[in-house]
């Protein structure tokens, strides 16, 4: 399977068939701070991430000061 | 995970709120949030016009869409910052959103208000750029709605933007920002518009899934000044509260609100005169825009 992370742009390739909630602790990421994207949805941390499948996490935090 | 409203699959958990929802429940959950905001706050009526402060990111353009589909009547207002490709992209991201809806959007630019943009007002400060980035946003936030007769502005400040600041205040004890910190900033002069943040009820990751869940093209890349920010440093730290307690920031925030603030308001009121120079509101006599607007012009032409 294939994560895709942002800023900057990058893919990283993971052993698939597993949950999203162990990719984000494999990738030392916490729940609340992304959007975990499967095509033109959103999933939650209980979807199963098949082997040919392409998530990306996309972070959430905006920084500075807000407008 | 299912919905915990109709049971279908759930695109977000919410632990804080110990739920789940599908896409329509979660887009009813969020506007009912927002209104919620603006009725406890007493924050505008339908019959007032609200300028809606956008930056091009998820939270300004997410508030704009909940607004404009609740049917208040609304104008943009972008501040071109003048941070290089980040600002040309984010200006074009506001106005492709307001030209498919066929909402005006205002723009106003930094470098034509104060002589520099942002980058350079960095340089010659030499404070952080986000310290004169928000004091120019604010005051020509304030100034544009005067101009173009806006009782209001709103803007997109999240539950943990707020409780980002109101961590950094507490962290420093500032005591003239704390009471300041409110949903809801009444005019406490004729000159001072009323200041309003109708997302404070929403996480960050929640004002996020409704843009994407609404096909909201948001700019995603960060500031490029925003690295290394304080504000972003408390974030991460409330984060890591947040995954071991689920709520802590909601808790923070909310418990502040309701039972602190009110502690720290002064029983002297400021004394507020208008700037000798350019007539917008300040505690002395030249106000802080147009001190930086000399500093920057003595940098510059030198």
């Amino acid at each position: 399977m294939k994560v895709v992370l942002r800023n900057p742009r990058r893919e990283v390739e993971l052993r698939g068939n597993r949950r999203v909630k162990e990719i984000l602790r494999e990738l030392d990421v916490i729940p609340e701070t992304v959007l975990v994207i499967s095509g033109d949805t959103l999933v939650t941390i209980d979807h199963v991430v098949k082997d040919d499948e392409t998530i990306e996490l996309r972070p959430v935090m905006s920084g500075g000061v807000a407008a | 995970m299912k919905c915990k409203k109709c049971g279908a699959g759930a695109v977000i958990e919410l632990r804080r709120h110990n739920t789940a929802f599908c896409t329509p429940d979660f887009l009813e959950f969020f506007r009912n949030q927002v209104r919620e905001a603006i009725r406890r706050h007493r924050m505008f009526s339908r019959d007032e016009r609200v300028l809606v402060a956008v930056s091009g990111g998820k939270d300004s353009l997410a508030l704009w869409d909940v607004l404009i589909e609740d049917g208040y009547e609304t104008s943009g207002l972008y501040l071109d910052l003048g941070i290089f490709e980040y600002s040309e992209e984010s200006k074009a991201k506001c106005r492709a959103f307001a030209e498919a809806r066929g909402v005006p959007l205002l723009v106003a630019t930094v470098a034509e208000e104060i002589g520099a943009p942002v980058p350079v007002i960095q340089q010659v400060t030499r404070r952080p750029p986000c310290s004169g980035c928000g004091l120019s946003k604010r005051y020509l936030m304030n100034r544009q709605a005067l101009e173009h007769a806006f009782p209001v502005v709103a803007t997109g400040h999240n539950l943990d933007d707020e409780a980002a600041t109101l961590f950094g205040s507490v962290m420093h004890w500032q005591m003239d920002a704390l009471p300041r910190q409110s949903p809801a900033l009444p005019s406490s002069h004729p000159k001072l518009v009323r200041r309003v943040k109708p997302l404070y009820r929403l996480s960050e990751q929640e004002t996020a899934a409704y843009a994407f869940l609404r096909k909201i093209d948001y700019i995603v890349e960060e500031c490029p000044f925003a690295k290394g920010a304080t504000s972003i440093a408390h974030k991460e730290l409330l984060n890591r509260m947040e995954a071991s307690s689920p709520g802590a920031k909601h808790n923070f925030l909310f418990g502040f609100l309701d039972k602190a603030r009110v502690a720290f308001e002064r029983t002297e009121g400021v004394v507020l005169n208008e700037c000798v120079r350019c007539g917008q509101v300040t505690t002395g006599t030249l106000c802080a825009f147009c001190k930086l607007a000399d500093q920057v012009k003595r940098a510059v032409v030198r």
